[in-house]
């Protein structure tokens, strides 16, 4: 697990392609950051809660990811699925100086 | 117990009749006992929609407007199936009797004295709707089994159940009606046959040379025309109809026939009561008959020397007939309406208002014709007003000239932006703009206010839901547009519902309406269109359909923003469900080699792939491939994407043809590789799987094929397309029979393309062959009819040109980090927190 009030440096933001996403292994956990084309980054976990989906791989968009494998969306903010009582874990993250940085 | 409520007993419960009482129970709920005498045993429907209940793209049930349920809710009492024969004004009662088994509802019998089983409703109030019946002109054997008219659910069934059985159909009457049952015919394979009187089609409405033109564009769907012809005599033989003769001694043979030759407004019940009628019953400014108490509107009405045939008057009738018997507002008046008329005939684009022909010296006349695509355009100008206008083949801003005419506007002085918009592109007239009591839904006579209270009072955030709350969009759908500009001038937005027509969910615009916007704005990226018209809101789930929508638009300026790909798209390969990718070359024709087998073969080993599977179409898929390893087992493969991943063609199967197979008629493989050296990766609104049969034993498969191509003897090929053998199972429809490979790659090329501009996002072309019909596609593409053919070539020939294979990516990746996994983040970097 991510240790308490740690911060986590990814690298440089440009390593994700605009409108896209990507995945990171921190600590033996899979969390997909995305970079929304007006700037902003996201970072939920990688893990489609309904059967596993990468989601790193979906098509983003109005501050949500659409999961590549079965379609149900999830929101940055909130982490909310979709369907009802599908919910993804959502990380606090930030850019300083063109690098990410996920806190928790 | 006593009753104290008043009693309003309506007679006819079609449009009119359920249209007045719902504009009562809005005013007044409750205030009176309502019962109603329907000849037809059902709730109202919506009977515009019969058109396309007989041309088969609605199911009847859908269009039902006021079901049993509703008039159990609001307490109606309705006599369904139950025709009024009297209204005895002296003891006050209506009387009805059944409408006997096999009897049409609308029949005529004045005869009407029935022993028993009398109905009475005593009355306050009677308002009579009993629209019209179909006019039959004067000809002999009418009434035989297989002769028909067009006016109820039920003779759509009729005709529908009888045209089975049926090669040939006869259409006696060449109007709006006649034409609209002709075409729905055509839905049923028989060859139909519209014989009109007049000199040409839709006389009522069209000029000369509109009128021709509509003849060319119906002929080309494959209807047979014959004007200036008077059916005298329709045989029978044996019980069945076996041809027409006509008042100049020639003759047509036909299995059915239907009359559709105008209207005749109902007026027994009125007759019988002696209130008066002259050709229609006879009502004042109030919506009053001779009889104080007795009220009548609809088509069976006469209002100042006036028959109306169209849903569009009834609306005002309504309201106006509500506030007077309501005493709402008793002073109300309905002054007589003007009249728009729009043929809903698939594949015809009409809209006619006002006068066909110039009245005086001083009217305006603009005229725009185009008559290669069957573009006809007339507009008559009176004191700067529409006076009349004809739109044919195309009605781009048709709701907005309906809209200036019914309003009586003021046009701009640039009369061409009347046809194409102005050079800015602006909008002529802001819809928010209009009057409150302007009407938006003509099908269903909704005006702006109440679509603005359902938007803003009852939440109503998309063109259904509104829809659902007002009936608006509900009838010919050509308002939506407008609907939806004013959700927008009302809330800023308009909300997505999946149950909409838009091509994308998160754009508001119809595929012609979203591409005619592209191409003019020169939309050439995802991120444009959203900034542009969903005001920079990015819809995730639009992104990929408007991808491969814009690729089709713009073939070589498309600028691909790789955001919107969905994951397949990005990496050209199928995603799995534990989140690897299936990788499959191209194998042309289903024919390798031993040397590419062996390279298969090592890059299945060096990846250690999961499975290798024969796919079913003809090829090889390796299965469990790392996201990492896709650059560099295409490099090892030494072949081209096949494709398997993406909405585009994907592989065109063959069998062994003349090459070893002892039926062979035709070489399919080398057809087979042709095609799919030729069209490979074409993206398009779904994919397209294709086969070449060598003969018509079919081996693979080609007649349920999206496009299938098989040969037959003397060295011709049959194309045929919207064929399915998934999920829905379809023989594709015959396009055409041509001579040579290099004809079927042409009329395969034309059809990918007008699939790829015409079809909905996600619509197989089996779905799409039905819904534009196969004589339409035979006119369109084969005898081009709209004279685009030309254009469908060169731009199939540009998407060809512009095909790249995706998997040189490997060697060029289309941007950094395209192929890479999971990023491993060592524990080293958690190092600053205390910094
Ligand atoms: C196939 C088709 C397509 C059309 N398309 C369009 C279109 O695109 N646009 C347009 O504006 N208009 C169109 N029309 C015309 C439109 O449907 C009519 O103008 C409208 O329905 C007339 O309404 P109404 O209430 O006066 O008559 P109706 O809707 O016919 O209602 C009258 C009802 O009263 C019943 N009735 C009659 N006599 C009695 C009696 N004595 N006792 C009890 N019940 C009785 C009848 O059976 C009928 O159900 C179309 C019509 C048809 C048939
Ligand atoms: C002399 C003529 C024919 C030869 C040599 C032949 C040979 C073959 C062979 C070798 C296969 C592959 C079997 C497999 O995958 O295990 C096959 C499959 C098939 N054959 Fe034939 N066949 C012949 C005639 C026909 C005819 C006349 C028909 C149809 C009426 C037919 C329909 C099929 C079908 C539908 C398949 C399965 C296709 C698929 O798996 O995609 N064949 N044939
Ligand atoms: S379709 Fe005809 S030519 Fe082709 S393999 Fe089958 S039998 Fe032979
Ligand atoms: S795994 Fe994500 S939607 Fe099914």
């Amino acid at each position: 697990m991510i240790g308490q009030n740690s911060k986590v440096l990814l690298g440089p933001v440009d390593q994700i392609p605009v409108g896209q996403g990507r995945c990171f292994v921190v600590h033996g956990r899979e969390i997909a950051v995305f970079r929304s084309r007006s700037g902003t980054i996201f970072a939920v976990e990688n893990h489609c809660p309904h059967r596993g989906g990468p989601l790193s791989e979906g098509v983003i968009g109005d501050g949500k990811v659409v999961c590549p494998l079965h379609g149900h969306k999830f929101d940055f903010q909130t982490g909310q699925g979709s369907e009802a009582g599908e919910c993804v874990a959502v990380f606090k993250i930030r850019q300083e100086q063109g690098q990410i940085i996920l806190e928790k | 117990m006593k009753n104290f409520k008043q009693k309003l007993v309506v007679i006819g419960n079609g449009t009119a009749g359920a249209r007045v009482v719902e504009e009562i129970l809005k005013r007044v709920p409750g205030r009176f006992d309502i019962s109603m005498f329907g000849a037809e045993p059902y709730g109202n429907y919506n009977r515009i929609l019969l058109s396309n209940v007989l041309n088969q793209t609605q199911e009847p049930q859908e269009i039902f407007l006021n079901p049993l349920s509703w008039y159990k809710e609001n307490s109606i009492h309705l006599h369904a199936g139950i025709k009024a024969f009297k209204i005895d004004r002296e003891r006050r009662v209506v009387l009805g009797v059944n409408v006997p088994q096999g009897q049409l509802p609308y029949a005529h019998n004045d005869d009407i004295l029935p022993k028993s089983d009398i109905v009475e409703e005593s009355y306050d109030h009677v308002i009579i709707a009993t629209g019209s019946r179909p006019f039959v002109p004067p000809m002999e054997g009418f009434g035989a089994p297989g002769t028909f008219l067009f006016r109820t659910i039920d003779d759509c069934s009729a005709i529908a159940q009888y045209a089975r059985d049926c090669r040939k159909a006869a259409v006696i009457g060449g109007g709006l009606l006649g034409l609209e049952a002709a075409r729905g015919l055509l839905t049923h394979n028989v060859e139909v046959t519209v014989i009109e009187a007049a000199a040409q089609l839709m006389a009522a409405q069209l000029d000369q040379e509109s009128g021709q033109l509509l003849r060319r564009t119906m002929e080309s769907m494959g209807l047979r025309v014959l004007t200036g012809t008077k059916t005298a005599k329709i045989h029978s033989r044996d019980g069945q109809i076996s041809s027409l003769s006509f008042a100049d001694g020639t003759t047509l043979e036909t299995d059915m026939v239907i009359v559709s030759a105008g209207i005749r407004p109902i007026t027994e019940v009125a007759q019988n009561s002696r209130i008066a009628v002259n050709k229609g019953i006879v009502c004042d400014d109030q919506m009053r008959t001779s009889d104080a108490d007795i009220f009548v509107l609809g088509e069976c009405a006469e209002h100042r020397g006036k028959l109306y045939g169209l849903v569009d008057p009834i609306w005002e009738q309504a309201r106006v007939l509500a506030d007077v018997i309501t005493e709402k507002n008793p002073q109300a008046t309905y002054t007589g309406s003007k009249t728009g008329t729009k043929l809903k005939v698939m594949g015809v684009e009409l809209l006619s208002l006002g006068e066909k022909e110039q009245g005086q010296p001083s009217d305006e006349v603009v005229t725009y014709r185009e008559p290669n695509r069957a573009i006809y355009k007339k507009l008559i100008i009176r004191d700067d007003r529409i006076y009349g206008a004809i739109l044919l083949g195309d009605t781009q801003g048709g709701d907005l000239l309906m809209q200036m005419f019914l309003n009586e506007e003021r046009l701009p002085s640039k009369r061409s932006e009347l046809f194409f918009g102005s050079v800015k592109n602006a909008i002529l007239i802001n819809v928010a703009d209009l009057p409150d009591n302007a009407q938006i839904c003509n099908c269903n006579g909704v005006c702006k206010k109440e679509i603005t209270d359902a938007i803003l009072d009852a939440n109503c955030k998309t063109v259904a839901a509104v829809g659902k709350k007002t009936k608006a969009g509900k009838g010919c759908g050509s308002c939506r547009g407008l609907i939806a500009q004013l959700i927008e001038s009302c809330l800023g937005e308009v909300t997505y519902d999946p149950s909409e027509h838009f091509y994308v969910p998160g754009i508001p615009l119809e595929k012609s309406q979203l591409v005619a916007e592209v191409k003019s704005r020169g939309l050439k990226s995802v991120s444009a269109v959203f900034q542009e018209l969903a005001g920079g809101k990015e819809d995730p789930d639009s992104k990929v359909g408007l991808a491969s929508l814009l690729k089709t638009i713009w073939p070589k300026e498309y600028v691909d923003e790789r955001d919107a790909r969905f994951i397949n798209d990005r990496v050209h390969a199928n995603i799995q469900k534990d989140g690897t990718f299936s990788v499959v070359p191209r194998i042309y024709g289903g024919v390798t080699s031993p040397e590419e087998l062996m390279r298969i073969a090592q890059a299945a080993m060096k990846y250690k792939v999961k499975m290798v599977k024969i796919t079913g179409g003809q090829r090889i898929d390796l299965l469990g491939v790392r996201k990492e390893d896709l650059p560099s087992i295409w490099k090892d493969l030494g072949m081209p994407s096949g494709h398997a991943y993406t909405k585009a063609f994907r592989t065109c199967k063959s069998c062994v043809g003349t090459d070893f197979c002892r039926y062979g008629v035709g070489d399919s493989i080398a057809l087979a590789q042709k095609i799919e050296r030729r069209f490979q990766g074409i993206e398009s609104p779904h994919k397209m799987k294709l086969a070449t049969a060598g003969c018509p034993r079919n081996c693979s498969e080609a007649y349920v094929k999206d496009i299938g191509a098989v040969a037959i003897e003397g060295g011709q090929w049959e194309i045929y397309v919207g064929g399915a053998a998934g999920s829905s199972v379809r023989k594709g429809d015959l396009l055409c029979t041509v001579n040579s490979h290099d004809d079927v790659l042409k009329y395969i090329g034309r059809f990918i393309q007008y699939y790829r501009e015409h079809a909905k996002y996600l619509e197989r072309t089996y779905g799409f062959a039905e819904r534009i019909g196969i004589e339409i596609l035979k006119g369109i593409l084969v005898q081009d009819s709209l004279g685009i053919c030309a254009q469908l070539d060169e731009r199939i020939a540009e998407a060809v040109e512009a095909y790249r294979d995706p998997w040189q990516e490997a060697e060029f990746p289309a941007y950094p980090h395209q192929f890479e996994g999971p990023r491993l983040i060592e524990v080293l970097h958690e190092a600053e927190n205390n910094g």
